[in-house]
């Protein structure tokens, strides 16, 4: 655990379904309280590329390391089993989907991993999910069913649940692409804060302006590689490839 | 119509349902057994376990219950295995609505949202955990459903075990027909008997519903 190591570290990870090859070997070093966002034409392998980074893919070749341990590491079975669960919790993850639990209340939602996976009393684990639905501006929606809220405030709460277990780093993918154009702001807002707070995070998203806003730095992926990466102003305001200049037409075109 | 006739048998056909109904009941503690593991085995990560249990449902479903019943019947003794009728017939009728009733558990499984599991999974939760806490829960009205279903087929179903000797319902009919000679009264009295078992269980499975439709929530 060198602070000298940066917390994520992908080594040339490539990754296919059959014979198609989705990820061709992708490099990627995020430093403690960096962002970085992923840009990309759909299909271009940004999800895939995410999801290694805590394993919900399996990569075919190349390493992936989390805070100087190695994430996919040679354990088998069983053991390999603890070892990811126990990387996972340091870990993240929103979905465009959001995946609430449908059956849990949000504030239940939000404390039942600490609950059960860090032995947390119920009161500890409902003290702390009251205190980041507070954060993430839902202190009133504590007793609400997934179903009664709003895709923002769904998603405000799918934050929550994973800032719960105090993790090293967050994992985004495409956080406000399900949502109705009014509701993306209150949670690009949430990010920005967690941005603020030097949360390390891996950014999957369509929103060129935010990623400009937030990002550190910058990859541009079309095709399962890396095109082009750079800080923001130079990725997204003076990009050197001719496919980075096409999509960036296309997208802000739109 | 010889209602008094009826009136006569009605203890005898009481004492009969009662025995259909512990057929049943000892048949369906057995399927469920029978399920739970099949759909261990069906969602194991070794390959083996996996053809193991499809291969079990497709024989099951491949082949009549009655062929089944007279295979460990009448079969079973050539292999040492000397069971009572009903014994024979809680045991294969067990067997046979297991297969069933773990296609339906599994499809309930399965119908909850992928997305589910991958949330509990990023959160760090074990495969076990999240089955228990997780995809169970949401899959329980579905698989209460699936169960209940099964459960009404498997009690008509040990009509079938009078073949075999079992002294349930429809053997009892049979032998007041043949003392009788009323075939109509006799079939119509154990029809009814089956049809209060079964409206029973209907009515305990909507309980059961509406204890465990809360898990129903609506979808995220
Ligand atoms: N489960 C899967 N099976 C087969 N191909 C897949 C699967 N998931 C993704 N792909 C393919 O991998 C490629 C990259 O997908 P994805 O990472 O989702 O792209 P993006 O997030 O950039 O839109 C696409 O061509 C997609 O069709
Ligand atoms: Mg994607």
């Amino acid at each position: 655990m060198t602070s000298a190591a940066p917390m994520i570290r992908l080594r040339g990870i490539r990754k296919s379904y059959g014979s198609h090859e989705v990820l061709k070997g992708i490099d990627l070093d995020v430093d403690q309280g960096r962002i970085v966002s992923i840009i990309g034409p759909s299909g271009s392998g940004k999800s895939t590329l995410l999801r290694s980074v805590n394993m919900l893919e399996e990569i075919s070749h190349g390493e992936i390391w989390l805070d100087g341990v190695q994430v996919n590491s040679a354990l088998t079975g069983r053991a390999f089993e603890t070892h990811i669960n126990r990387i996972r919790q340091q870990m993240g993850m929103v979905f465009q989907q959001f995946n609430l639990f449908p059956h849990l209340t949000a504030l239940e939602n939000v404390s039942i991993a600490p609950m059960k996976l860090k032995g947390k009393s119920k009161a500890e684990a409902e003290a702390l999910a009251r205190t980041l639905l507070e954060k993430v501006g839902l202190a009133d929606k504590g007793g609400a069913y997934p179903a009664r809220l709003s895709g923002g405030q769904k998603q405000r709460v799918a934050i929550a649940r994973a800032l719960a277990m105090q993790p090293k780093a967050m994992l985004f993918d495409e956080a406000t692409s399900a949502l109705d154009p009014e509701l993306v702001d209150e949670v690009n807002l949430v990010m920005k804060q967690l941005a603020a707070e030097q949360m390390t995070m891996i950014i999957v998203t369509h929103e060129m302006r935010f990623a400009a806003e937030v990002s550190d730095h910058v990859l541009f992926m079309d095709g399962g590689v890396v095109v082009e990466q750079g800080p923001p102003e130079q990725v997204l305001k003076a990009p050197t490839q001719e496919r980075t200049r096409g999509f960036l037409r296309k997208h802000l075109a739109q | 119509m010889d209602v008094a006739l009826i009136q006569r048998i009605a203890p005898f056909i009481l004492e009969a349902a009662l025995k259909t109904m512990q057929l049943a009941a000892a048949s369906l503690a057995i399927g469920l057994a029978a399920a739970v593991a099949l759909v261990a085995a069906r969602m194991s990560r070794q390959a083996i376990w996996r053809g193991l249990s499809a291969a079990y449902v497709s024989v099951i479903r491949g082949t009549p219950l009655l062929v089944q019943l007279f295979l460990v019947f009448f079969g079973g003794p050539q292999l040492g295995l000397n069971l009572t009728p009903f014994q024979a017939g809680a045991i294969t009728m067990g067997l046979n609505i297991g297969a069933y009733m773990s296609v339906g558990l599994h499809g309930a499984i399965i119908a909850v949202e992928h997305g589910q599991y991958e949330a509990a999974r990023s959160l760090g939760f074990g495969r076990l955990d999240t089955m228990r806490l997780f995809i169970l829960p949401q899959a329980a009205p579905l698989m209460l459903r699936t169960l209940g279903v099964n459960t009404v087929i498997l009690t008509k179903g040990t009509a079938l075990a009078s073949t075999i000797g079992v002294v349930e319902l429809t053997y009892s009919a049979q032998r007041f027909v043949t003392s009788t000679y009323k075939p109509f009264e006799v079939f119509a009295a154990a029809g009814i008997a089956y049809l209060i078992i079964i409206l029973a269980i209907m009515l305990g499975i909507r309980g059961l519903e509406s204890l465990f439709g809360t898990a129903e929530r609506g979808r995220v």
